[in-house]
């Protein structure tokens, strides 16, 4: 099912035919590949089109929010070998967006990335595609087909002297490969295990080279800034939060689904977009921006507007967009053990916090939820996660922390009463109905 | 001369070089995770064999193949049912059923998690987030064909389906 | 340069210099596991967190680039409560089971949660168990200590080149393992136990039978190849239990081979010679040293007298010290005779009496790190030299180019810049190639007997990577100091040297290959050589420390040669049924670790070392019993109270280094040879078979390098004798002299080649190392 309903498409504009709008044709008649032969035309210098996205106020759309010219702008000039890779991993719990961008528009991403690549001279570059979303990885290959066949990709693209082509390389499930020096390990035939930064992949990428590395959904804006100028874009939005942004809203709600809004749009205009709470019942709590920000209780949430700036006043993480609803039916201790459970099995293993801490989280959030808390778990939670954030070499420790410290810190009461009666506070037949899963009355 | 990697079928090997293609030259080692799966897919899991045979197609030490098989966890390293099942239930899924989908999976086979049924037909996996919490409950059929809104009647035609 | 400011102390430091480097040059510890000076940076245990001014997280120090300006703290609170946080992470799933753990006493993870551990710890979840592995019979395994610092891994991948271990699996799953069903088979595998931090790897040989502080430690030389690695030999009760590297980074850095590690469990072993013995009227009787000398200095004598002093031989091992070398020259030279060689494996003197100084490196071995072009000749470099192969590993990985000239094409784990893979024969006649083409480039005037070759593709690109380079040296391995035409192989690798302003030089094959030049123990003129004294029967001998059908060019030819003579007194620590058979008495002599003593290593360098155990038995030191025998026959000159004095005498002094290292030759006329006919026999020296300590170290023997000796030939050969790999074959050398062996493909072989081991009971019968051989299936 495609999008359902946008403020301002951008992104989504292509996504209107559902499966049947994918092609190069379509592309082609949406005005795509335009942007790509006005730069190649007038010989646009790599400075212009890295001032362009500069001034569009792009942030990385991949979690991390860091702005996208500004990273371009860091890949030495000179290097002769440079690689452009995207980040279509999208193993953030939560978080669907990116593939709905390669399946509704899989030729956006690729424009963009021509354009990135021409910006900072790469001449190869790869899209890394998560491993579960296979037929997506298949289509994207057949999209790189048609592009390579009508001159966009491959030696001296359109008769220019730019030559540049693209490949796809898929995961074959481990979270960590989102990490963006993990992606790169993955890339070169490893295992994926974040590599210690600094160098940052600018000065050190791919095979060791320079590297620019996006997300899909960063990737797939450049076509639209470079149309509408970098300006207009960023009028979309917010200062310091440019453009348009996809949301990935899960959970609770009548109708999950992708987004696209501007940046600023309050939480509750998205909600109501999104159908609405499930069967009418209460907010309880958000995941704001995939499952490793911090949660946020209702009321707190629904005053937020939909921006970098917002959530994380409101201390949170925008993230990755994905926006986990949940209502009053969710047990936060199991919600939460689900959560610590995942860090747990993804954590790559090389950091000791990391490795060692994860499971000891879950363990003891796995005791809480099965009756067997103790008084004193609270606040060995906290100091575990203390003793976890910010010592390793990637930021799942970090992930792995922010949840249970969020939950404890604003659910403190739910996980005491877990601890004190040995079972939910919510009644176990509440939660049940919750997920929709039993038709009412089905046993 | 028997090359240890004449164990895979000429169709897979002409899939691994088309893999190969897609890296520099001196960079071979980068397609070892498409070509373990398209010796999974040929042999239905991944022997130890296997694994070697892969490493040793392309020139890469059979140790770091195994790292990877066993780093991401989609490769079998052992043997599994004609379909594995994988359902997603993270929390996103889990609040619009994935673990009630995993449970009813679960009792229409009558088999846990990371087992086969004794006919060798189902083995059924708990799998991670897989990038499609909007279509919860998901559920993925031999890695590669995700089934999307898998509610009791669409987990019933799927199993009847597979035969 | 820059300047950086750690807790308090100020230094400079060279430009890409870590915290934790810098810390180590002011002498400020800072705690840290997978850090290791010679290994990659992992970054991963995180002990080594410090705080950096203005960093808002603290900082791994291994991982850290020192910045102009930096302010670093290690004891601030940030930084202990960091390494605190992490100490109780690496403690809650490792097993406390310290009490019966080999690693007790010298645990990095034991000394470090005593000065970064909570007492108690909050983890009262169950404790992860990891199943052990099998890496065979050197390094026992208790997984579940491991704390993944991958040091182990990225040792096998980095410093051993190639990767026999990994981390298996994620997370908190992770394990670090060989590939399934395989072991660690490196012969540097034993580093790894030196490097594991913890109690996961630890020796197998050693295991449960010593608790650290029981043990007694003596600096000591390794006994075995020419590079005179540094050991600290440890004992119990003087029995030698274990054996470490000392680090020495102009020789063996902090690495020792497994032959240099493990060899001590020959010392221990059942064949031990303890009593001396005398065999009357053919039978063995143990008697008592005074009776055991005499009964040598009669026999000696007598043949002296009875058959003229050219009537004794003196065969001395190269691994014996220089002490022992020189006075058992001095006896043989008091009796009158010549005939005195260490050189039990060379087959072609010629160049005795053109030798302008002492063979050697011809260079100091932490200059071979400094060479930017190399070219190896007649090697099996891995094995014969497995610290050198690593030094120019890592040479190559910084970019400097590595050729080898060889007849056998053994995988390296280095990076070869050119190779040119040739029969035995042809090694004189390529190299000769080599030197054209170099001249060539270079513009300079070739001998005129290296004129007429025609330069191969191979000897070409040869060629063009040595004359690309600014720093070259060509290095003749044991093969060519081996090879019949070694005096030429000598001779166009000095050629070559001159051509490229290089250096060249041997690598040597034993512990004194160097120290037995410089202890005159080879002829002078009117002497015999050792081949020589084989060849041409002499009626008395005088063996010291040589196994001599295993030790020798032709031990078919040593066999019967000493089975035939009157007189043969021997002097060794282990006594062989062979030895039984062809010697009169038996003199149980000292190995080196009951021994003071010196080697001169392979760059010349002076090791001295003293006994760490007491002799075993009624063993006594060889320089003693030399000393004696010399009183007993009334040899001038043999008033020495310690093996100082000896080494006094035998140097001139106490220098360092010894003089007159000169690899020059006067007059050596080039020998390029011809084709041999028929089936050309290319024989190693296995490295577990190649002395008679390591022959008798019971875990060694049970490695994949001691695998017994087989026929092994290339694809093509194989099948045009009709033979499949695993067949019997009969493998002939003329005559009689058979032994039937398995066939192996070997597929770097050249054509015409069947490489068969030397220095093995299964192959004694083969005689020469380089012969012409029949083939045929069983
Ligand atoms: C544990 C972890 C998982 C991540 N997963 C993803 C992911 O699935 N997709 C993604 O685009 N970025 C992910 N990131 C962020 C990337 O490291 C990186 O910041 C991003 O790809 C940069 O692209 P952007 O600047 O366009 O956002 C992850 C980071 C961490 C630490
Ligand atoms: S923090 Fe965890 S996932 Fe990230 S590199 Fe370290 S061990 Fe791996
Ligand atoms: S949580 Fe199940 S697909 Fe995302």
């Amino acid at each position: 099912m495609a999008l359902i309903d946008t403020i301002n498409p951008l992104l989504t504009t292509g996504w209107a035919k559902g499966d049947a709008g994918w092609s190069l044709k379509d592309y082609e008649a949406r005005g795509g590949y335009a942007q790509l032969k006005r730069i190649l035309a007038s010989k646009m210098s790599q400075d212009e089109v890295i001032a362009e996205v500069k001034k569009s106020a792009l942030r990385g759309r991949g979690g991390a929010g860091f702005p996208a010219g500004l990273k371009w702008s860091f890949m030495p000039k000179a290097a002769p070998e440079k690689y452009v890779v995207c980040n279509t991993d999208e193993g953030e719990p939560g978080t669907f967006k990116d593939r709905d961008l390669l399946r509704y528009d899989p030729h956006s991403t690729i424009e963009g990335m021509i354009i990135a690549a021409y910006a900072v001279g790469a001449k190869r570059g790869y899209n890394y595609i998560h491993g579960e979303i296979f037929d997506i990885y298949q289509r994207f290959e057949e999209a790189l087909d048609q592009a390579r066949a009508a001159g966009y990709l491959g030696d001296r693209i359109l008769g220019s002297d730019f030559s540049f082509d693209l490949f796809a390389h898929h995961g074959w499930g481990a979270y960590i490969c989102g990490e963006e020096t993990g992606l790169l390990e993955s890339i070169e035939g490893k295992k994926g295990q974040p590599r210690y930064k600094p160098p940052f992949p600018a000065n050190f990428g791919l095979y060791g080279k320079p590297t620019t590395i996006n997300n899909t959904e960063t990737f797939a804006a450049i076509p639209f800034i470079m149309s509408m100028g970098g300006e207009a874009y960023l009028n979309l939005g917010k200062p310091n939060n440019g453009g348009t942004k996809l949301f990935s809203v899960s959970g609770h709600v009548n109708r999950p689904g992708n987004y696209e809004v501007p940046m600023g749009t309050p939480f509750a205009k998205l909600l109501e977009m999104a159908g609405g709470m499930r069967g009418g019942r209460k907010l309880k709590a958000v995941i704001p921006g995939g499952s490793s920000a911090p949660v946020l209780p209702a009321d707190v949430m629904m005053e937020c507007t939909m921006d970098y700036d917002s959530i994380a006043k409101a201390g949170s993480m925008l993230g990755s967009g994905a926006v986990i609803v949940m209502d009053e039916t969710v047990c936060m201790v199991k919600a939460l053990e689900r959560l610590s459970y995942f860090y747990f099995e993804e954590s790559c293993g090389q950091c000791t916090p990391c490795r060692e801490g994860s499971g000891w989280l879950y363990r003891v959030v796995h005791r809480i939820e099965h009756g067997e808390g103790r008084p004193e778990d609270l606040d060995l939670l906290n100091r575990v996660t203390d003793n976890m954030m910010g010592k390793t070499i990637c930021a799942l420790a970090d992930a792995a922390a922010f949840p249970v410290r969020s939950f404890i810190k604003h659910f403190r009461s739910e996980f005491e009463y877990h601890i004190e009666h040995k079972k939910c506070l919510v009644d176990p037949e509440v939660q049940r109905v919750g997920s929709g899963f039993f038709k009412a009355g089905a046993a | 001369m028997n090359k240890q990697y004449d164990m895979l079928s000429p169709e897979a090997l002409g899939k691994i070089d088309r893999e190969v293609a897609k890296y520099p030259a001196d960079q071979k080692q980068s397609a070892v995770m498409a070509a373990l799966v398209i010796a999974q897919d040929e042999k239905g899991w991944l022997p130890k064999e296997t694994i070697a045979a892969v490493a040793g197609y392309l020139g890469m030490p059979p140790m770091a193949a195994y790292e990877v098989a066993s780093f991401y966890n989609m490769y079998d390293l052992h043997p599994v049912g004609k379909y594995k099942l994988t359902v997603c239930t993270n929390l996103p899924c889990a609040l619009s059923g994935g673990v009630h989908a995993a449970d009813y999976v679960k009792g229409r086979l009558g088999i846990d998690f990371n087992e086969t049924t004794p006919d060798g037909k189902f083995t059924l996996k708990e799998g991670e987030c897989m990038g499609a919490c909007g279509d919860a409950p998901v559920l993925l059929v031999n890695n590669k064909r995700m089934c999307s809104f898998m509610l009791p009647e669409a987990i019933d035609k799927l199993l009847a389906e597979c035969n | 340069m820059l300047e950086i400011e750690i807790d308090g102390k100020t230094l400079q430091v060279e430009d890409g210099s870590t915290v934790i480097e810098a810390a180590h040059k002011l002498g400020t510890y800072i705690p840290h596991f997978c850090y290791h000076k010679k290994l990659s940076i992992a970054a991963n245990c995180r002990m080594c967190l410090v705080q950096v001014e203005k960093a808002p997280k603290p900082m791994p120090a291994c991982a850290t680039l020192v910045t102009n300006g930096m302010k670093v703290f290690t004891h601030s609170d940030q930084a202990v409560k960091a390494q605190k946080a992490v100490m109780e992470f690496l403690l809650i799933n490792h097993p406390l089971d310290c009490p019966i753990c080999d690693q007790g006493g010298e645990c990095q993870l034991q000394d470090l949660a005593v000065g970064y551990g909570e007492s108690d710890s909050k983890y009262e979840e169950e404790k992860r168990v990891v199943p052990d592995k099998d890496l065979g019979p050197l390094v026992s395994t208790d997984m579940t200590r491991c704390i993944n610092c991958t040091r182990c891994i990225r040792f096998t991948a980095e410093i051993a080149g190639f990767m026999e271990l990994g981390q298996s699996f994620r997370g908190e799953h992770a394990e670090v393992m060989p590939f399934i069903g395989k072991t660690v088979d490196t012969e540097l595998s034993g580093n790894i136990i030196d490097l594991c931090p913890v109690g996961a790897l630890t020796s197998k040989p050693f295991r449960f039978s010593a608790r650290t502080w029981e043990l007694s430690r003596r600096k000591s030389v390794s006994p075995h190849d020419g590079l005179g690695s540094n050991l600290i030999v440890q004992t119990k009760n003087d029995r030698v239990m274990r054996v470490l590297p000392l680090e020495n980074e102009d020789i063996n850095e902090c690495w020792l081979t497994d032959k240099e590690r493990f060899s001590y469990q020959g010392l221990n072993s059942t064949e031990r010679l303890t009593r001396p013995m005398v065999k009357q009227g053919g039978a063995w009787k143990e008697v008592d040293w005074n009776v055991a000398l005499d009964y040598a200095s009669h026999a000696l004598r007598d043949v002296a007298k009875t058959h003229g002093s050219a009537a004794i031989g003196g065969l001395l091992s190269p691994h014996a010290t220089l002490e022992e070398l020189y006075l058992a020259q001095k006896l043989l030279r008091g009796l009158g005779s010549e005939n005195i060689d260490f050189r039990l494996r060379q087959s072609d003197f010629s160049v005795d009496g053109k030798r302008k100084g002492t063979p050697w490196l011809g260079m100091k071995i932490a200059d071979i790190s400094r060479l930017d072009r190399v070219l190896v000749v007649g090697s099996f470099l891995r094995k014969d030299h497995p610290l050198i192969a690593q030094r120019l590993r890592q040479s190559a990985k910084r970019g400097a180019e590595i050729s080898i000239l060889h007849g056998a094409d053994d995988d390296l784990l280095i990076k070869l810049a050119a190779r040119a893979i040739v029969a035995p024969s042809q090694l004189p006649a390529v190299l000769a190639q080599v030197v054209k083409a170099v001249c060539a480039i270079k513009g300079v005037a070739a001998d005129t007997a290296v004129a007429g070759v025609t330069v191969s593709a191979e000897a070409q690109a040869i060629a063009r990577s040595l004359a690309s380079g600014s720093n070259t040296g060509i290095l003749l391995g044991n093969f060519a100091q081996q090879h019949p035409q070694a005096a030429t192989l000598q001779a166009l690798a000095g050629q070559l040297a001159v051509a490229l302003g290089g250096k060249f030089g041997f690598l040597g094959e034993a512990a004194n290959s160097v120290g037995g030049y410089v202890a005159k123990a080879v002829p002078r003129a009117g002497g015999l050589n050792a081949a020589a004294m084989l060849k041409e029967p002499r009626q008395a001998y005088v063996v010291l420390g040589a196994e001599l059908e295993l030790d020798c060019a032709d031990g078919a030819q040593a066999l019967a040669t000493l089975t035939k003579a009157a007189a043969v007194v021997v002097l060794s620590p282990f006594k062989s049924q062979a030895m039984l058979d062809y010697a009169a008495v038996l003199l149980p002599v000292s190995p080196f670790s009951e021994t003071s003593g010196t080697f001169v290593n392979t760059e010349g360098r002076v090791q001295s070392f003293y006994a760490a155990a007491k002799p075993l038995g009624e063993t006594r030191p060889a320089w003693k019993v030399l000393r004696v025998l010399g009183n007993l026959l009334g040899v001038a000159g043999f008033e020495f109270n310690s093996s100082e004095d000896v080494r006094a005498e035998a140097l001139g002094g106490t220098p360092d280094f010894v003089s007159g290292l000169d690899n020059g030759l006067d007059g050596v006329a080039l020998n390029l040879g011809a084709s041999a006919n028929g089936f050309e026999r290319l024989a190693d020296v296995p490295l577990h078979f190649a002395d008679p300590l390591v022959r008798r170290a019971a875990a060694l023997q049970q490695t994949r390098d001691a695998a017994a000796p087989a026929a092994l030939m290339n694809a093509a050969m194989l099948a045009k004798l009709g033979l499949a790999a695993g067949d019997r074959t009969r493998v002939g050398a003329g005559g009689t002299a058979t032994a039937v062996l398995t066939a192996q493909l070997d597929a770097g072989l050249p054509d015409s080649v069947v490489r068969v081991a030397a220095a093995h009971t299964d192959t004694v019968a083969l005689g020469a190392m380089c012969s012409v051989l029949t083939v045929e299936k069983v």
